[in-house]
């Protein structure tokens, strides 16, 4: 596994590892309880992760022929 | 006949129209039938992908289990996302392979990469067994769609009957491109619902989304949180993960992945799809909401949540949009399951029985066999009652049994041989249907673990099983083999 593939280990840390520190209700954010919305920043980072691999890999470069 | 059925008869004559004239000007062949010729660039794969996603059962059932269950169904969410993410490694080599090798199967990949027609058959199995319930879903999704829409003048049967029909007779014409474009259609029309639905009827009940929370909260104090036991967070957890593993492993995802232009139309797709997701989210306002507007609706009728709450909430146009969509988000992935089905049982099960059927014999077998998992599915869908999330959960943890053997054969040199590989799924699957059939979970098999334990997806130990035995025979036969190899060498060998 090359460095930058550590990348796509991220969403599932934040996503999976960190639900037990953030399962309550308050705050709310934008709205939603806070579990739930810990959820959705962590798809809106991983949309921006998966953003910042594809510019770098050169995978991407190649196969974009 | 009211504005809200004229409505959803539109739509379906449109998809019906779209889906036939899609394959015009195309020889329709195997290739083309079933991967679209492997032309699709980013735009197409994006809609088939999340047209598999955004299915009935995302429409009716996200709502209904945030109805239901509360925080639980936030988990369709993350599996979603994090799925999404190992495809960015796992599709690219899946694709380069299928291309060289001009698969056209899931099946046909294990038998290309394990050289094992008989491992085909068994994939092939597994993968039309998971299938039907899937479709049998889909289908009386459809049934409660159009007759609620309808409000009640349309039976659940006919709706299922008619909706069967054209599927199944776009779905023999046109094959993958029919799907295609109805995907374009049921896209746009199912984003501008869903989120329309997800803001609007919050507001017009509570006056905003965290008033309508917080509503929920002094109604049904931990109702918005992970509980402590059940669908706990080690429930969560094992379940993102065994869904995750399972999520490319539907034998028609394999179909649209195959249908790709080139690698990097999945890098791509992992930058919006996850965004995409976000549409859930007002799938869960729905459901939200009508917990306290239309309160009582117990088990399965969980489900009616989104169409019962508009119903009561907008006038029989409007109905008849959702109904439309809704009616959409059942065709998609209804048409892509009957093609694969199809397409397994003539290729990987009926031409290895009968070797000599030439290419466009299995071509015609395959778009006959689509009226025939129609049927099949059609007797499930009106007959079969109460056991169909069973069923469908049943199918997951099926098809998850085949990630392990499909991972290992990616490296260069497979970890795992066909005789693994074989028993690995056997034994997976085997465990699957037991625990589903005897209704065991760890906390039966275990009652006096901690609740972490208890609470662990059953799914996991059925992939234990399956990597287990598969490592366990790879080893075995690859010793025993090179032992017989060996003896044969010493006894043929000339003595000196």
């Amino acid at each position: 596994m090359k460095a930058r593939d550590w990348l796509g280990v991220l969403p599932f840390i934040g996503m999976l590892g960190g639900i037990p520190f953030v399962n309550r209700v308050e705050p709310y954010v934008v709205g939603m309880p806070f579990v739930l919305f810990w959820i959705v920043l962590w798809v809106v980072l991983t949309s921006v992760i998966m953003a910042f691999l594809n510019k770098i890999d050169p995978a991407t470069k190649e196969d974009g022929q | 006949m009211n504005i809200a059925l004229i409505i959803i008869f539109a739509f379906l004559l449109l998809s019906f129209y779209s889906g036939i004239r899609a394959q015009q000007g195309k020889d329709m062949n195997m290739e083309q039938w079933t991967v679209g010729g492997r032309g699709f660039g980013s735009i197409f794969i994006f809609l088939l992908v999340a047209g598999e996603i955004y299915t009935t059962f995302t429409f009716l059932g996200g709502s209904g289990w945030a109805y239901s269950k509360g925080a639980p169904s936030y988990y369709v969410l993350s599996y979603i996302s994090l799925a999404y993410v190992i495809s960015y490694w796992l599709l690219p080599p899946i694709w380069r392979y299928a291309k060289e090798h001009r698969l056209v199967s899931q099946s046909d990949f294990f038998v290309s990469k394990y050289k094992s027609p008989i491992l085909g058959i068994l994939v092939a199995a597994v993968g039309v067994i998971a299938i039907i319930p899937y479709l049998v879903l889909q289908f009386k999704g459809l049934g409660i769609i159009v007759s609620e829409a309808s409000y009640g003048s349309i039976s659940p049967a006919a709706a299922i009957w008619i909706g069967v029909i054209v599927v199944t007779i776009y779905v023999m014409i046109s094959g993958i491109h029919g799907s295609a474009w109805t995907a374009a259609i049921k896209d746009i029309m199912i984003f501008f619902v869903v989120v329309f639905l997800g803001l609007y009827l919050p507001f017009h009940y509570y006056g905003g989304i965290q008033p309508m929370f917080e509503a929920v909260q002094a109604s049904n104090p931990g109702f918005l949180t992970f509980p402590e036991e059940g669908l706990s967070i080690s429930w969560y957890i094992s379940t993102v993960l065994v869904t995750v593993f399972g999520f490319y492993m539907w034998p028609h995802t394999f179909g649209s992945v195959f249908s790709a232009k080139n690698a990097n139309v999945f890098r791509k797709n992992t930058i919006m799809l996850p965004l995409y997701t976000l549409m859930l989210l007002f799938v869960f306002f729905v459901g939200f909401t009508a917990i306290l507007q239309v309160p009582g609706l117990k088990g399965a009728d969980g489900d009616l949540s989104l169409l019962r709450l508009s119903l009561q909430t907008f006038d029989p146009w409007v109905v008849g949009i959702i109904g439309a969509a809704g009616l959409l988000t059942a065709l998609v992935p209804g048409s892509m399951l009957l093609m694969t089905g199809a397409t397994l049982l003539a290729k990987n099960v009926y031409k290895v029985m009968a070797p000599h059927t030439s290419d466009v014999q299995i071509a015609r077998i395959a778009k006959w066999l689509v009226p025939v998992i129609s049927l099949i599915s059609l007797y499930f869908a009106l007959s079969g009652g109460d056991t169909l999330v069973t069923l469908l959960l049943m199918g997951y943890s099926l098809v998850t049994q085949l990630f392990p053997a499909l991972l290992f054969s990616l490296p260069a040199k497979p970890w795992v041989n066909k005789y693994g590989a074989f028993a690995g799924i056997l034994c997976g699957v085997s465990t699957v249907a037991y625990v589903t059939i005897f209704q065991v979970t760890i906390a039966t098999m275990f009652p006096n673990w901690p609740a972490a334990v208890k609470d662990l997806n059953i799914g996991v130990v059925a992939l234990l099983v399956n990597l287990v035995v598969m490592f366990t025979v790879t080893f075995v036969t690859r010793n025993l083999f090179a032992l017989n190899r060996h003896t044969a060498n010493t006894e043929g060998t000339p003595t000196l």
